[in-house]
């Protein structure tokens, strides 16, 4: 049992989500830098995808209640202290009976992902521990008193590795992006436009998409888009131009044209990619890019 | 003949289907199943269905099979039909009535004459875009939506009925309500309706 002593800005606990029912309106949810909350799984001896917190900006306080738990923190650096002391991210730490385990502050990025050998093991709903912040579904956000069960599924040992290297949050990462499904409702001047300036993060940011601020993007056509269905990192323009990128919590359709959609290997930049900082773009050439 | 497509990424196309999404997303998935083909999801929009196969390798073997799939289908009519119960008290139905020239006992009346299908899902699960609505029902959305629309409100805007599964905004007319669960995440079909499904709207007296 893991008890929440302080939950942090905004706390939710993520696995791989729940992918495969958007046809009836329910979002794919899930971490948003799956690398990152991936490893800390793994650090602690889990399989991948088990249940474990997500943070955002700054980090929860925990308390192993009754029994000790091994744990591991990644993703955004931020000061991990156990007890007060200072601990190492990105390794597997023992956190002793009645110890506590502090997630900062991150230093850069955004999202820290704390793991706990076993799993949290909170009620799954549709298949999935994952806080979708847009629908609703899944636990609520982590608070103050609440205590987390800690599961047993564990995929094999803990690691013997005495830490990691990982590579540091990029300050200004470039994102991939293919071209489509709606690129010729923009035309070439908004694509060149798109991939050719440094794109600032607003606040106003989320789980459901990142909200870029930047010269907007000029339709080349006008009409409205009859709603259809988007991918996790699809660029949506709206009709102000300013385009957002889905991620995880995303609505399952929109009727606004998507111009580009983003590599998933690079998704984790867009989740690290903190309100304030600026993320450029770059078009993958598709030589044989069919069309029919 | 083959249905024409727009890229979405990696592992995704959106296939240009016209308003036969339903039936294209259940023709997708029958011919995907058939050609052991691994799907992440099939989602049907109003002229569309985006398809989202489970790698890239997928999504090529899908468009080399595209052929198979024949010209844009339209919608079988699902076996499923689900009859809603409502109470046509809706605080819109006197706004409703006077903007299509017609008295609330009509409105009511067409409200529940036609018989619709689910076109695609959206904005909150288990919301269904309802088509079949009586064209002379066809109002655009609220002018100033509604910052809480109960759960289980009945409304209707442009072509579509549909019934509201959570208390949410929502720029829809509202002309009733009704106790039918609309979505139920413990229940093994999670959503009462699904895209293809026939809906009924049966007055409460």
């Amino acid at each position: 049992m893991l008890e929440v002593v302080d939950g942090g800005l905004l706390t939710t606990v993520q696995d791989a989500g729940r992918p495969g029912l958007a046809h009836l309106g329910v979002p794919p949810s899930g971490f948003l830098d799956a690398p990152a909350a991936r490893l800390a799984n793994r650090l602690v001896g889990n399989h991948e995808d088990a249940g474990l917190l997500e943070t955002t900006g700054s980090g929860p306080i925990l308390r192993a209640r009754g029994a000790a738990i091994v744990v591991a923190v990644t993703g955004a650096p931020a000061p991990v202290r156990v007890d007060g002391g200072m601990a190492d991210p990105h390794a597997s730490l023992l956190l002793r009976a009645d110890q506590t385990l502090s997630v900062g502050r991150a230093a850069s990025g955004l999202r820290s992902y704390v793991a706990v050998r076993g799993g949290l093991a909170v009620d799954p709903v549709l298949g999935s521990r994952s806080t979708d912040l847009l629908s609703g579904l899944g636990p609520p956000v982590v608070h103050a008193g609440q205590l987390l069960p800690v599961g047993d599924e564990i995929a094999g040992d803990v690691p013997a590795l005495d830490g990691l290297a990982f590579p540091a949050i990029a300050a200004q990462p470039v994102i991939t992006l293919v071209a489509g499904p709606w690129d010729d409702w923009f035309g070439a001047e908004a694509l060149q436009s798109l991939a050719s300036q440094a794109w600032l993060v607003d606040p106003a940011s989320s789980r459901v998409g990142l909200r870029l601020a930047g010269t907007p993007l000029a339709p080349a056509r006008s009409g409205e888009l009859p709603p259809e269905g988007m991918v996790t990192g699809s660029l949506q323009v709206p009709t102000n131009g300013l385009p957002v990128l889905l991620l995880a919590d995303h609505p399952t359709t929109g009727g606004y044209p998507v111009i580009a959609v983003a590599l998933e290997g690079d998704l984790h930049h867009a989740a690290q990619a903190a309100p304030g900082s600026t993320i450029r773009f770059r078009l993958r050439a598709d030589p044989a890019r069919p069309r029919t | 003949m083959s249905v024409p497509f727009r890229v979405a990424g990696e592992r995704a196309v959106v296939l240009d289907c016209g308003p036969a999404a339903a039936g294209t997303a259940a023709a997708v998935r029958e011919l995907c199943a058939r050609l052991d083909i691994a799907l992440g999801d099939v989602v049907p929009g109003a002229q569309s269905v985006l398809v989202v196969a489970a790698t890239p390798f997928y999504l090529q073997r899908f468009l080399a099979s595209l052929t198979k799939l024949g010209p844009p289908m339209v919608a079988a009519p699902s076996d499923v039909l689900v009859e809603i119960p409502v109470r046509y008290d809706g605080p819109d139905l006197g706004d409703v009535a006077a903007a299509a020239g017609l008295d609330v006992a009509s409105v009511v009346a067409r409200h529940c004459a036609a018989e619709y299908v689910a076109a695609f899902t959206g904005f909150a699960p288990g919301f269904a875009y309802l088509s079949g609505l009586d064209p002379a029902l066809r109002l655009p959305r609220r002018s100033s939506p509604r910052a809480r629309v109960p759960p289980g409100s009945v409304a209707i805007a442009d072509a579509f009925s549909a019934v509201y599964p959570r208390a949410s905004p929502g720029g829809w007319h509202l002309l009733g309500s009704t106790d039918a669960i609309l979505f139920d995440a413990s229940r093994e079909s999670p959503a009462l309706i699904a895209p293809g499904t026939r809906v009924r709207f049966v007055p409460l007296r």
